[in-house]
């Protein structure tokens, strides 16, 4: 337990004053712009929207620049911020069989109806330092093909779905409105619109850890990247004021569909079910991370054993936030000196004692 | 409704400075009064385990609403995402004067068919762009097939 302490104001004040010059840096170089950082490190820009759990990328980009980099600190700016906005509305469920796609690949099918389109990677590069960046007025062009790409890309799961060999997703009777974490402590067995939302906002190093480990072998998993699409989707509402769905703009998402391998139960016959990874911007690596951790974490709803850490949903759910996780472990350095202080007097006193009874001996 | 949803749409994803241009070239930009002043606020963005099954929330969005009433008494509304009230504001009152019989076929000429016309054309060029990477893999035989 940590104590209330007095004092220190001032040095609390030049703290601040001091961080905030260290933040600039050298005042001889211009000082970076949010359409700078929100237009040439849109991949920073996605990880903080996505697990600050706010797309706004201008908002994030000043987050990113007043956490002078540091992500996960921008992280829990981003979702400081937003507890002073009112919920006005909650949206359609955004439709990603309908993306406007900068990207869609799948490591299943070679031959997919649409194409397998590479779109911005990394994938093809070689790793290689590109030191033509360190100049300046480098102005690069993307090729630009006579056609746009086809307008149909049916989801790759779809299509499996139609030979049945694919476990259906389906909404539930009704389609009931989802648990909202934001509002609702995490409760267990949690659902999966529960656990998607956790995972969606989780901490990508620590879901990447997990999605590694269930691939290595603690967990029954063999995954194809059945389909992973990047691109814009609409977003639609209802306002109150008229009563039918309004289209407010457009998101960039990314989504991966995980298949994996299914052996069948006594009422189910073999067939792929699928892991599902959905993340706000180009995001690409968590979304894969995501679904992977999805899917070891469906073991308990197929009648798969349960006995590695990517399946033990109360060990993943409960530490996939880094928020809470960075406040928890930095929380070590608040005063703790009356904590302390007794310790020390435990130690001393049962070092008296063990040095009595060693003479006694 | 469905030319409503047309073109609040169009009008949700023009630039605040598209919309501003547009205002200030009306020859008589009307009067209006505030229903709703611009807010912000979050929309919490929904989506669907596998694309297609039950409901989660996947994150939210910042975005911005307001209503208002023209002297001619229609009433413009305005969602769009995003944090800028003006470009909100801008939206509304082109909504109205949209739902106006008498300056509705000269908005949509000046405004609305230009602003969607730009917008088809970024969206095409940037398919095209990603339509440049399509791939075509091919795998190779292996071992002792002949």
């Amino acid at each position: 337990m940590y104590v209330a302490v007095k004092g220190g104001e001032t040095a609390i004040a030049n703290s601040w004053r001091l961080l905030a010059e260290s933040r600039r840096g050298d005042p001889a170089v211009p000082e970076l712009t949010l359409a700078q950082i929100a237009g040439q490190m849109p991949l920073a820009v996605a990880r903080v929207m996505g697990e600050g759990s706010l797309y706004d990328p201008e908002l994030a980009a000043l987050a990113i620049k007043q956490a002078a980099g540091d992500l996960v600190e921008a992280i829990f700016l981003l979702r400081a911020y937003r507890t002073t906005l009112p919920r006005l509305a909650a949206t359609q469920p955004i439709d990603t069989s309908r993306m406007q796609l900068q990207r869609r690949i799948s490591a299943a099918f070679k031959d997919l109806p649409g194409g397998q389109v590479l779109g911005p990677t990394y994938d093809y590069t070689q790793r290689l330092l590109d030191f033509s960046l360190a100049a300046d007025g480098v102005r690069p062009e993307a090729a630009v093909a006579a056609e746009p790409v086809s307008a149909s890309m049916p989801r790759v799961t779809d299509l499996l779905g139609h030979e049945g060999l694919m476990q259906p997703e389906s909404p539930a009777a009704g389609d009931p409105d989802p648990v909202d974490l934001t509002r609702e402590p995490l409760d267990f067995p949690a659902g999966r619109d529960s656990r998607l939302q956790n995972l969606a906002r989780g901490d990508e190093g620590f879901l990447l850890a997990l999605g590694y480990s269930s691939q290595r072998g603690y967990s029954n998993s063999h995954p194809f990247a059945g389909e992973i699409r990047q691109g814009d989707v609409e977003v639609e509402l209802v306002p109150e004021e008229l009563g039918f769905a309004i289209n407010i703009g457009d998101i960039t998402v990314t989504e991966c569909q995980m298949v994996n391998k299914f052996i069948g139960s006594e009422d189910t016959p073999p067939q792929f079910t699928r892991g599902y990874g959905l993340v706000f911007g180009g995001s690409e690596r968590k979304a894969m991370a995501m679904a992977l951790v999805d899917r070891s974490l469906r073991a308990r709803e197929l009648g798969e054993p349960v006995k590695s850490p990517s399946q033990d949903e109360e060990f993943v759910l409960y530490h996939s936030d880094n928020v809470e996780a960075s406040g928890f472990v930095q929380h070590l350095k608040l005063p703790h000196y009356v904590d302390f202080q007794s310790e020390l007097e435990l130690i001393r006193k049962l070092r008296a004692e063990h040095a009595r009874k060693d003479k006694a001996a | 409704m469905p030319e409503r949803r047309h073109w609040m749409a169009i009008l949700a994803r023009a630039s605040r400075e598209e919309l501003e241009a547009a205002w200030s070239s009306l020859e008589s930009p009307p009067a209006y009064q505030w229903l709703r002043r611009p807010e912000t606020g979050l929309a919490m963005v929904r989506a669907r385990a596998g694309g297609g099954g039950a409901k989660f929330n996947l994150g939210e969005a910042s975005i911005t609403r307001c209503t208002l009433r023209t002297a001619d008494a229609k009433t413009g509304v305005a969602y769009i995402l995003g944090r800028d009230r003006r470009r909100a504001e801008l939206a509304a009152l082109f909504d109205a004067l949209l739902q106006d019989e008498t300056t509705r076929p000269r908005i949509e000429r000046d405004v609305v068919f230009p602003l969607a016309a730009r917008q088809a054309a970024a969206s095409t060029n940037a398919s095209r762009k990603a339509a440049a990477t399509r791939v075509d893999f091919y795998t190779l035989v292996r071992g002792e097939n002949p």
